[in-house]
């Protein structure tokens, strides 16, 4: 027992042991001995997390100090980290970490504090000055013990007292990137603690008569800020952008008024140092609900900042503005003007009449092309490939700037797409150039075809259209475009086209999107028969997702069924690769159900083939290596069924039979939950109940269902749902048997009020089918149920204890591993103190 | 050194250097594309053809209507295809000592250089180079001997009738040196002048210069040129490619240094990327056979065609053509195919490995053994018999003038199921169809040209870093179609030199050194004097003796009586032959202490005069005038030698002598 502690008090052992049950208590000596010992060497640190979140939610339940006091063998591994040993920085930053989250309880702080633990720990005396402080671990435990420890006024004081301060402060340049943000991070908690004032009450508006602590702190962030050396200006405004965000009581607004000088100060210097920091601080600033921006000059700062910083630097703090819901309408102006900005010059460039380029160009000076020769090709690049993200970024929002240049942006992401393209033809030297840069680069036209896809939203004058029309088929057409570049491009189109103006009352495509299609099914045809199976895939899924939406318009369906992708797209469900399968089956089973799989070639025809797509999939279904193609059979099954596909309606029993009976075997669970997904469908429409709105909601039916039950139930009972759907109760992946349970569950809710049916509970049928279940719970699954009556079903429903199951199944996968108890013995078990292995091995 | 440039087609050079006292003719490529001028040679009598109207002049003058033919508005010339050969008479080609060939592409003109105009020199090219050169000369000839045509139109190239045709006749060029193909003869006596050689085999040329090539990675033993002395290098890069496709990898490290890099054969079609192109291809080839459709492809029988046909290996299965037939019909079809199998050590790495497994380098071997590729001679024989459709058939001419293609073009033209497929680049093929319009077949134009782009030019001669560049005029600006392309260019400091079709380039540089060797005995007998830390001196006597452009110092001939124990000095003063050597000075004269020297022997009202280029030192009194500058010291007296020679001894007292 350590000097100058107290013996812990046995009264209290009946309250504490609602913290920590009796089993942990007795593995937790043995653990901090081991911990204790430098030749047992803690494997793996994820333990010592683990362990110290445990302590975290008892601290948090109950109290420390009994903690402590229950278990002195705590106090004992603390103490022991004070000897001068070769003891791992693991465990020493366990140590520190776990000490501050004892401490954070005043009164355990105050116990500690008596045995002169935590000066010894935490100050000059401890690891601080020994050569365990080299190492990063041990830094940030003592950082984060700190952090803890820091709740309440005697913390403050003890940090006053030690000097720990001056450490954090040297800390914040620390060689390890998480120590020095954890000391910033520790600053700000500090001084936040310290403004919150001895007695709670409201600190001083004036800064003179702060608290020293805090006006230490501040004293340190005015000498970074006049700093010349950047990494400290950086952690100078690290510290500012969380205090601000963190912190919106009066006092922010005094610290602010002090301060700002010193940050417009940093804008003179040339270049600006810390930029981003710069720009994070000013929005963490503007956002806080503590500040009145207008009467602390933040306006003026932030719009000087805007037309000191570069382009670059400029677009974040820019976009950010925009995005700040009261703000003055020149500020808006000045930052809208700074992102358009590498726009303009693109459309400058490109104009044939210099000065038309219907941007508004702002008062920012000619930044992208500032400075001649031009920027390199990277700078420029990224730079345009910011600014089109964050416009993009800006589109949806309400507060978006208003008049938004609809037409010159449209103008500009075309503009910028024939000059990757090479089929810009650019009047001038500067647009010559820029061609050059930009011809071929992959990254502007992914950029700029996201852009283009979300100007879709609004308008553009015809002209403007046809041209975005023009410039997606040159894309789509074009053998240079990349897989990811022309599935951009598939998606901008696909949003073109939703967009484009619609006849009143008709929802098929208007004449000029018509025209367009007649252009692009060429090119989809080509695309289908692409030898990169990307492109083969994103094809299929545009090709889908237009059927989807113009599949029951008669210029659409003209005009597909005229062309050869019907025929292609079904030639793809025997592609080599898997996702085109899937893509494939997909297509076909859209195309399918609206009658867009094959152009009209006659009556006789059109049945034979059309069955023989069933067959298809049914093949994929039970015979693809792979599950992707099989997944998508299931969901197109599950559409057909929903929809009451022609060639499912006509018989729908053999239709589900077969489809369950292959599912059932599929080894990919998803394929065998898609399988309930049907099952669930069929139920419905067998119990002629509409689709409740959760399908998954037990909740009592309405009314009871029509007709007898017995007859209603006869029809799951001939497709064999049930037996597919007890063989998934017991599935070894719990998705499957919790959507089982789900619809078992449905099934009795629906079930019970019903009594038309004589339930056979005690029936040698009903034993025979729970003894199956029994064997099928066991794992052995071998043995079918064979024919089952309704009755049966019923009265092996109500047997099961289904809620129990869906409790269990509720449970995590690892919630036995998971238990504190486990957790200990894992650790006594790697480094052997355990005889045997009782705990699971995951 | 002089560049003259015979031909004016970039990707098919011709040009002869001059270089020291060699004349060496690089490449003789035989611009084929005159052939689009005339119409197609169809093996079959075609009744389309034969019944084409006769062309007449605007004011209904038909005396031209038997040589030239009107079809769907294009006017072309009924008789023998004949080709536009390199410039004869810009240079006496019978002086040129060496042809170096860069690939099989580039050596199509040899018959008509080497069999008509005095020739008498050694051509050196690769072994794949003459073999697949053969072929294709082979096929050339074959195509146009077996369908002979009776007439021979010439009248149409009377200059002053030219000037009354449509275009593009009347804008061709040299007219009245086109010529027919050569025959088989003169192709295996062409040959025959071939020698063989290996890349980096160095190959001395009469002592002068010294010719190696180089791999360049476009074809299948395609070579550069380095063509060096021993102070001066050249480089010829002609057809190279970065791209990984079959043929070994382009050595470029041997390129650096260069005082002058010709440069020529880029790619054709700068805009469209290979790799597009060929999924463009199988796209489309793809498209038409599934909808039952033939597809056509005009090919030469070499190149392009062994990347297409592994590229369709790895495709046709996952496309689900495995049941669709692949004819290559060419007179070589099965020597191409075999050779190129053979040619191991000419391709690149992973070729070359699997070689050792052992297994056939290209995979159109196993499309071969499972019948999913199938060759023919000609279509006439078996191929007429196997013959499926729909089908993919690879055959020649790429200009559809003459070749089995002629016949294909006629029998599916009519379709519009049946697409033909351009993957060569150098017609265009616009002009390639038109004698066929109008044409209800599908077209697509996929030209697959592996050869160097704007892009990579710019880096390798970054990388290479030559003094000069000399280049095709045509790559100097951007393409007319494509005029603010100003990427589709080559773009160095200092500008490239350009050159057209005959012209005579001065190239822009000065031979300086040239290397001497001395014999060991006289080297021996030399003393040299370090006149700075690190230079050392000798002075040497020597007889130089010149033969087979080798230059030697050899000691010069001993005295009848030889003079022994005297100082090896006086012995060279003694040869009567030679005039009395004056030694030679070094060093410099600093002023003062020669003022000093001057006034220690009695000089006295000495003034020295700061110059521009040095000292005059004024001795008033002797009226004497000392000039001493950087490179000559004068001493101007008033006749008084007896002065001048005291002076002379007082300066050399500051000079060191040997």
């Amino acid at each position: 027992m350590t000097e100058g502690l107290p013996v812990p008090s046995a009264g209290l052992a009946g309250i504490s042991s609602l913290t920590m049950d009796p089993e942990c208590s007795q593995l937790l000596p043995a653990l901090c001995a081991v911990l204790a010992d430098p030749r047992q060497p803690m494997a793996d640190d994820t333990c010592l997390e683990k362990l110290l979140d445990w302590f975290k939610t008892i601290t948090e339940a109950g109290s420390s100090l009994l903690l402590l006091q229950e278990n002195p063998c705590l106090v004992e591994l603390l103490c022991h980290m004070l000897k001068p040993q070769d003891l791992s920085s693991r465990v020493l930053s366990f140590s520190l970490r776990l000490t501050g989250v004892l401490a954070a309880q005043e009164d355990c702080f105050q116990y500690l504090q008596q045995g002169e633990l935590l000066p010894k720990l935490f100050g000059e005396a401890g690891p601080l000055g020994g050569a365990a402080w080299t190492s990063p671990a041990v830094r940030s435990g003592w950082i984060q013990g700190l952090r803890s420890l820091a709740q309440h006024p005697s913390a403050l004081h003890f940090l006053a007292h030690c000097g720990a301060v001056d450490t954090i402060f040297s800390l914040q340049e620390d060689s390890s990137l998480f120590v020095a943000s954890a000391a910033g991070q520790l600053l700000v908690h500090i001084l936040g603690l310290s403004m919150q004032g001895p007695a709670g009450g409201p600190p001083s508006l004036q800064a003179g008569d702060w608290p020293a602590c805090a006006q230490k702190i501040v004293g340190h962030i005015e000498e970074s800020l006049r700093a010349t050396a950047t990494p400290q200006i950086t952690q100078a405004l690290n510290v500012l952008t969380t205090t601000f965000g963190h912190y919106h009581d009066p006092w922010t607004q005094v610290l602010w008024v002090q301060l700002s000088p010193l940050v417009a100060g940093l804008l003179e210097k040339d270049p600006v140092p810390a930029a981003h920091s710069l720009v994070d601080l000013l929005l963490s600033v503007a956002r806080s609900p503590g500040l009145s921006s207008s009467s602390c000059g933040l306006w003026e700062t932030l719009a000087q900042t805007l037309s000191h910083l570069s382009p670059t630097q400029a677009g974040p703090l820019a976009l950010g503005i925009l995005k700040l819901q009261d703000c003055p309408q020149a500020l808006r102006a000045q930052a809208f003007a700074v992102l358009l900005q590498p726009l303009a010059c693109v459309l400058k460039a490109m104009a044939q009449d210099p000065g038309s380029s219907g941007v508004p160009d702002g008062t920012v000076g000619d930044s992208m092309t500032a400075g001649t020769p031009l920027p390199s090709k990277a700078a420029c690049v990224g730079l345009l490939c910011r600014s089109l993200a964050h416009l993009e970024l800006l589109l949806p929002l309400p507060q978006r700037p208003c008049p938004w240049p609809q037409a010159p942006l449209l103008g500009a992401a075309v503009t910028l797409l024939q000059l990757c393209g090479g089929s810009a033809r650019p009047a001038c030297d500067m647009g010559r150039h820029l061609c050059t840069l930009l011809l071929g680069c992959v990254r502007v036209q992914r950029a700029a075809l996201d852009f283009l896809g979300a100007l879709s939203d609004g308008t553009g004058p015809r002209e403007l259209v046809t041209q975005v029309f023009a410039v997606l088929l040159e894309y789509l057409r074009s053998p240079d475009s990349s897989p990811t570049v022309l599935k951009k491009a598939f998606q901008a189109t696909f949003r073109w086209l939703l967009s484009s103006p619609k006849t009143p009352g008709c929802w098929d495509l208007d004449p000029h999107a018509l025209l367009f299609l007649r252009d692009l099914l060429p090119v989809l045809q080509k695309r289908l028969c692409s030898p990169c199976w990307e492109v083969r895939d994103s094809s299929l899924e545009f090709l889908t997702q237009m059927a989807r939406h113009w599949g029951g318009q008669a210029g659409f369906r003209h005009a597909l069924l005229a062309s050869e992708v019907p025929k292609l797209t079904e030639q793809l469900l025997r592609d080599p690769e898997s996702y085109v399968r899937a893509s494939a089956v997909t297509a076909m089973g859209q195309l399918s159900s609206q009658g867009l799989c094959f152009p009209p070639a006659g009556p006789e025809h059109h049945g034979g083939q059309q069955k023989s797509l069933l067959v298809e999939l049914l093949h994929i279904l039970s015979t693809d290596s792979e599950g992707f193609p099989r997944r998508a059979v299931m969901q197109v099954f599950t559409q057909w069924l929903r929809d009451s596909h022609a060639d499912v309606a006509g018989d729908t029993e053999q239709f589900v039979a077969g489809v369950l009976q292959v599912a059932s075997q599929d080894l990919d669970w998803e394929v065998r939950a898609q399988g309930l997904e049907l099952a669930l469908v069929f139920l419905e429409q067998t119990l002629g109940q509409p689709r409740s709105h959760c399908p998954h909601a037990v909740t009592p039916p309405v009314e009871a269902p029509v007709g007898p039950l017995a007859q209603a139930l006869q029809p799951l009972c001939r497709v064999r749902l049930f037996d597919f759907a007890f063989r998934a109760l017991f599935d070894c992946d719990r998705p499957v048997a919790q959507k089982s349970c789900d619809l078992l569950l449905f099934l009795r809710a629906k079930t019970a009020s019903s009594s038309g049916l004589q339930e056979s509970r005690s029936s040698p049928d009903v034993a025979s089918v729970e003894a199956a279940l029994q064997r099928w719970q066991a794992g052995d699954q071998a043995q079918p149920l064979g024919d089952l009556e309704p009755e049966v079903v019923l009265a092996v429903l109500r047997s099961l204890d289904l809620e129990g199951l869906r409790g269990a199944l509720a449970e995590s996968s690892d919630h036995v591993e998971k238990s504190p108890q486990s957790l200990l013995q894992d650790m006594l078990a790697t480094v052997g103190v355990l005889g045997e292995n009782e705990a699971d091995c995951y | 050194m002089k560049l003259y440039c015979l031909s004016g087609h970039p990707t098919l050079p011709c040009n002869v250097l001059k270089f020291k006292s060699t004349t060496i003719m690089l490449d003789c490529g035989l611009d084929m594309t005159s052939t689009l001028n005339f119409l197609p040679l169809p093996l079959v009598q075609s009744p389309r053809l034969s019944n084409l109207p006769g062309w007449s002049l605007k004011d209904g003058n038909a005396f031209l209507d038997k040589e030239l033919k009107e079809c769907s508005g294009h006017v072309f010339v009924d008789s023998v295809p004949e080709f536009c050969l390199p410039e004869t008479e810009l240079i006496d080609l019978s002086t040129v000592d060496v042809i170096l060939i860069s690939n099989y592409h580039c050596m199509m003109a040899l018959p008509y250089i080497t069999e008509h105009t005095g020739f008498s020199g050694t051509v050196y090219a690769t072994e794949p180079t003459i073999q697949i050169g053969r072929l294709l000369m082979e096929e050339l000839v074959n195509f146009i001997e077996r369908v002979p045509k009776a007439q021979s139109a010439s009248l149409w190239k009377n200059k002053d009738i030219q000037r009354l045709l449509p275009s593009p006749l009347k804008d061709a060029v040299e007219v009245s040196t086109w010529r027919r193909c050569y025959t088989m003869q003169e192709v295996n006596s062409a040959l025959s002048k071939i020698q063989l050689v290996g890349y980096s085999q160095k190959i001395e040329l009469f002592g002068a210069v010294q010719v190696t090539p180089l791999s360049s990675g476009y074809a299948l033993g395609s070579s550069n040129w380095i063509i060096q002395s021993h102070y001066e290098k050249v480089s010829y890069v002609s057809g190279s490619s970065l791209l990984t496709t079959h043929p070994q990898p382009m050595d470029q490290a041997s390129l650096k240094n260069s005082d002058v890099l010709i440069l020529t054969g880029l790619t054709q079609i700068p805009t469209a990327n290979p790799d597009g192109m060929v999924g463009e291809f199988c796209s489309n080839l793809a498209l038409t056979v599934r909808n039952g459709g033939n597809v056509l492809v005009p090919c030469y029988p070499s190149g392009v065609i062994y990347d297409l046909l592994e590229c369709l290996y790895q495709y046709i299965d996952s496309a689900g053509l495995s049941n669709i037939p692949f004819y290559f019909i060419s007179p070589v079809a099965n020597s191409s195919l075999e050779f190129s199998q053979i040619f191991a050590e000419w391709l690149c790495h992973n070729k070359q490995t699997k070689v050792y497994l052992p297994e056939p380098p290209f995979p159109h071997a196993e499309l071969i053994q499972t019948n999913k590729l199938k060759h023919y001679p000609s279509l006439h024989g078996d191929f007429s018999s196997d013959f499926r459709q729909p089908c993919v058939v690879f055959t020649g001419h790429p200009s559809l003038r003459f070749g089995d293609v002629v016949h294909f073009m006629e029998l599916w033209g009519k379709s519009s199921l049946n697409t033909v497929i351009f993957t060569e680049p150098d017609f265009s093929y616009l002009e390639a169809l038109a004698p066929y319009q109008p044409l209800a077949m599908k077209c697509i134009y996929c030209p697959i040209d592996t050869r160097l782009n704007f892009i990579q030019v710019s880096k390798l001669l970054k990388e290479v870093q030559p003094l000069h560049v000399v280049c095709p005029e045509q790559y100097t600006q951007p393409p007319p179609a494509q005029s603010h392309r100003m990427d589709l260019m080559i773009d160095c400091q200092p500008p490239a030199m350009s050159y057209r079709r005959a012209e005579v380039l001065a190239l822009p540089f000065k031979r300086r050194y040239e290397k001497i060797e001395i014999m060991p005995e006289l080297a021996d007998a030399l003393v040299p004097m370090e006149i700075k830390p690190g230079i050392s001196l000798a002075t040497v006597s020597a007889v130089l003796h010149t033969k087979d452009n080798k230059h030697i110092l050899q000691p010069p001939p001993r005295p009848a009586q030889p003079t022994g124990g005297k100082k090896r000095k006086r012995a060279t003063e003694d040869i009567p032959d030679c005039k009395v050597l004056k030694p030679l000075l070094s060093g410099s004269i600093p002023v003062e202490q020669f003022v000093q020297t001057l006034e220690k022997h009695g000089f006295s009202d000495i003034k020295v005069e700061d110059t521009a280029k040095g000292h005059i030192v004024l001795l008033q009194e002797a009226e004497t005038l000392i000039q001493i500058e950087e490179d000559s010291t004068h001493i101007i007296c008033d006749n008084d030698e007896m002065l001048r020679v005291r002076l002379r001894d007082l300066v050399l007292k500051f000079l060191q002598k040997f």
